[in-house]
């Protein structure tokens, strides 16, 4: 900073007491955390998440960290679509391309499927990023050449296309039905998936998305009220208008896709970690679009509403596979006409419809409803 | 040499369905501009539909009141879930579609079952010699029937005063409705059209190994096709389709002996595949309109 104005502040700028949405300088209405109930309450939340560790049992805390994994990926699917306007149908590949390649570099080297046993997690994670991330930069002319509802469905054969061959390159793969193993946690010989002497397995995987995820949330705030950012959010309104503003379009989808990627590759090598054992029949149209309804539920264009969406997928089948037991209507036998997956299926179909149609801004718009009303409690405005 | 032609007549008769299936989502794009990824569902629901009314009714008016009834669900979905969100981002309701896909296809899994179902259509899998070449049936039956559909379609446009209505809410939906024509009709009616003609595919779909709760992919297969066409030709519609059913066929056919490298099953993909190719050269499709941008 080198205006006139912050020469003068050099301690910190005024808060005025009661008024938390008054700002003395662009600095301030800019950070990350700008208001003291924010900064509280997100510490609360760490504070929260942390001690979940120790109080839930250990089937819960690994959907729990499928759902902290997932929620990378949907912050991934949030920048390009939901910041960059470049609807994906195609996350289910870049997923995969993260999850084999982490897979492949940490895998046995004698086994059955491709392995080269570089095990440390410091290595296998980034590099399923970049690979997924250069995947992304070869997608992206695509998306610089093709626009909305075109764009869509080209990444939807990318889909279709990343299933065959994943489907059918078993060195790699395991092939369909039989899979392989997933990549495997470990620091500096320090196994996260093992049962250690104070915390089990599941515990340290969950604690290690945990803090995974903190790092990938900031980060992309951090790319969102950059440069980039606001260049995402020109060509999200109005791409023309924002390349005769000087934003160059192919440079910035371009990067859209790569960190959208390198975020998906990261998720699909963190996903598999938790349940061991993986399947190329896993990244199928369905996959994509649980993504799609993660971001579109919990909030588009907002990173906190991709981690609440990505939760709220993620815990849905075991909620409905709970509610099972109080209905006498719905078992979970699949030869059942009316079975749970069955229910959970036209669930997700009918939450994305009404999301959309009643509730746009999704899980975060409510969040932002509740507060609104509170902020000016007692009265309605 | 027969084995050539047979491989190109099973292409065009598989292609002809993939294009009723593509005519559907270019109507409801021209009229709505919105791509309606529901249409596996109707599909599967008419096909659906069939193998339960075909025992009472029989083949042919089970088909008839199948196509009727999809073309009312469809009218049904059009009503209470998309005409709430017009105005809105065409992607947001595109996604809307997704939605509907996914609760109805589960709906209509629960009448599937996990045993598969059969159509009863009367063809079967025989095949009729012309000339040294075998040909099945169904996919006589197939091509024919497209024809008909497309015939009629295209009579319906160009000399029916709902066909008019149609093309000028198409070419300007704020024209159209200062003109007197009935825009929301026009929704309706293009909805119910691809409904219908999903319905009749669906049958034509399920003729072969019946259904089960797999068949609905097929459905996709008219996403290449359009695109390849171009999102709002008709034309461009049936030459997509019928491309994307003599590659599907060719690839099966010969792939194995050219290109083994490519694994089992390359040819489900193949369309895909070719969708890539034709957009790196026409960015807008073999017969779409080239958009123009102005400030």
């Amino acid at each position: 900073m080198s205006t006139p104005a912050s020469t003068t502040s050099q301690r910190r700028p005024q808060r005025l007491p009661g008024r938390p949405d008054m700002f003395t300088s662009y600095a301030e209405n800019m950070r990350m955390l700008n208001t003291t109930p924010k900064r509280r309450s997100v510490a609360a939340l760490v504070v929260v998440a942390v001690a979940v560790t120790f109080v839930v049992d250990d089937p819960t805390l690994q959907i729990f960290a499928l759902g902290l994994a997932a929620s990378i990926g949907a912050i991934g699917l949030n920048l390009v679509t939901g910041y960059c306007g470049q609807v994906s149908l195609g996350h289910a590949f870049f997923l995969a391309i993260g999850a084999y390649t982490a897979a492949a570099l940490s895998g046995d080297p004698d086994g059955r499927t491709i392995g080269f046993g570089i095990t440390n997690i410091l290595i296998w994670l980034p590099a399923a990023g970049i690979v997924a991330g250069i995947a992304g930069i070869l997608v992206a002319p695509l998306a610089t050449r093709l626009r909305g509802l075109y764009l869509a469905i080209v990444t939807l054969g990318l889909v279709f296309l990343g299933e065959h061959i994943f489907n059918e390159w078993d060195e790699l793969t395991g092939g369909p039905q039989v899979g392989r193993e997933a990549a495997v946690p470990e620091l500096f010989g320090f196994s996260f998936d093992e049962n250690g002497d104070i915390l089990t397995g599941d515990q340290k995987i969950y604690l290690l998305m945990l803090v995974l995820l903190v790092i990938f949330a900031v980060a992309a705030r951090n790319l969102t009220r950059s440069k980039i950012g606001r260049a995402f959010h020109a060509i999200r309104d109005r791409d023309l208008a924002a390349s005769i503003m000087g934003v160059q379009l192919a440079k910035y989808k371009t990067i859209a896709f790569a960190v959208s990627s390198f975020y998906a590759g990261c998720a699909g090598a963190l996903l598999y970690i938790v349940t061991g054992f993986f399947d190329p029949t896993a990244f199928n149209l369905l996959l994509s679009v649980q993504y799609i309804a993660m971001i579109l539920i919990g909030g588009v264009a907002t990173i906190s509403g991709s981690i609440l969406g990505a939760m709220f997928i993620t815990l849905l089948p075991p909620v409905t596979r709970e509610l099972a037991q109080f209905l006498p209507l719905l078992t979970t036998d699949p030869s059942a006409s009316i079975n749970i997956f069955i229910v959970e299926g036209v669930l997700y179909g009918a939450l994305i419809i009404g999301f959309l149609l009643f509730e746009p801004r999704g899980l975060f718009g409510i969040w932002l409803r509740i507060r609104n009303y509170w902020k000016a409690w007692p009265f309605t405005y | 040499m027969t084995e050539l032609i047979s491989s190109l007549l099973r292409g065009v008769g598989t292609g002809s369905v993939y294009a009723l299936l593509a005519l559907g989502f270019v109507i409801i794009y021209k009229s709505t501009r919105v791509i309606n990824f529901a249409q596996p569902a109707l599909m599967l629901a008419g096909a659906v539909l069939v193998s339960y009314l075909v025992g009472p009714l029989g083949f042919f008016v089970a088909v008839a009141v199948a196509v009727a009834a999809t073309a009312m669900l469809a009218l049904g979905l059009e009503r209470s879930v998309v005409r709430p969100m017009i105005g809105k981002p065409v992607f947001i309701i595109a996604i809307i579609t997704i939605g509907i896909d996914i609760a109805l296809r589960n709906v209509v899994n629960g009448f599937i079952g996990t045993d598969v179902r059969q159509v009863g259509s009367p063809w079967g899998l025989q095949s009729v010699r012309f000339a040294g070449v075998s040909v099945q049936e169904r996919h006589i039956a197939m091509l024919l029937t497209a024809l008909v559909i497309i015939t009629v379609l295209f009579l319906f446009f160009k000399y029916s005063r709902l066909g008019l209505a149609m093309r000028a809410t198409a070419f300007d939906q704020e024209t159209a409705l200062s003109q007197g024509v009935s825009v929301s009709t026009v929704f309706a009616l293009s909805w119910a059209i691809a409904g219908g003609m999903a319905a009749v595919a669906g049958v034509f779909v399920a003729s072969n190994a019946g259904i089960d709760q797999q068949i609905w992919i097929v459905a996709l297969k008219a996403l290449p096709a359009i695109i390849i066409g171009g999102l709002e030709s008709l034309e461009g519609a049936i030459v997509g389709g019928i491309t994307v059913g003599v590659v599907e066929s060719l690839v099966a056919t010969y792939q194995s002996d050219f290109a083994p490298w490519l694994g089992s099953n390359f040819s489900v993909v193949s369309p895909y595949v070719v969708m890539l190719i034709v957009l790196m050269v026409r960015p807008y499709g073999l017969f779409g309109t080239k958009e123009v941008q102005r400030v």
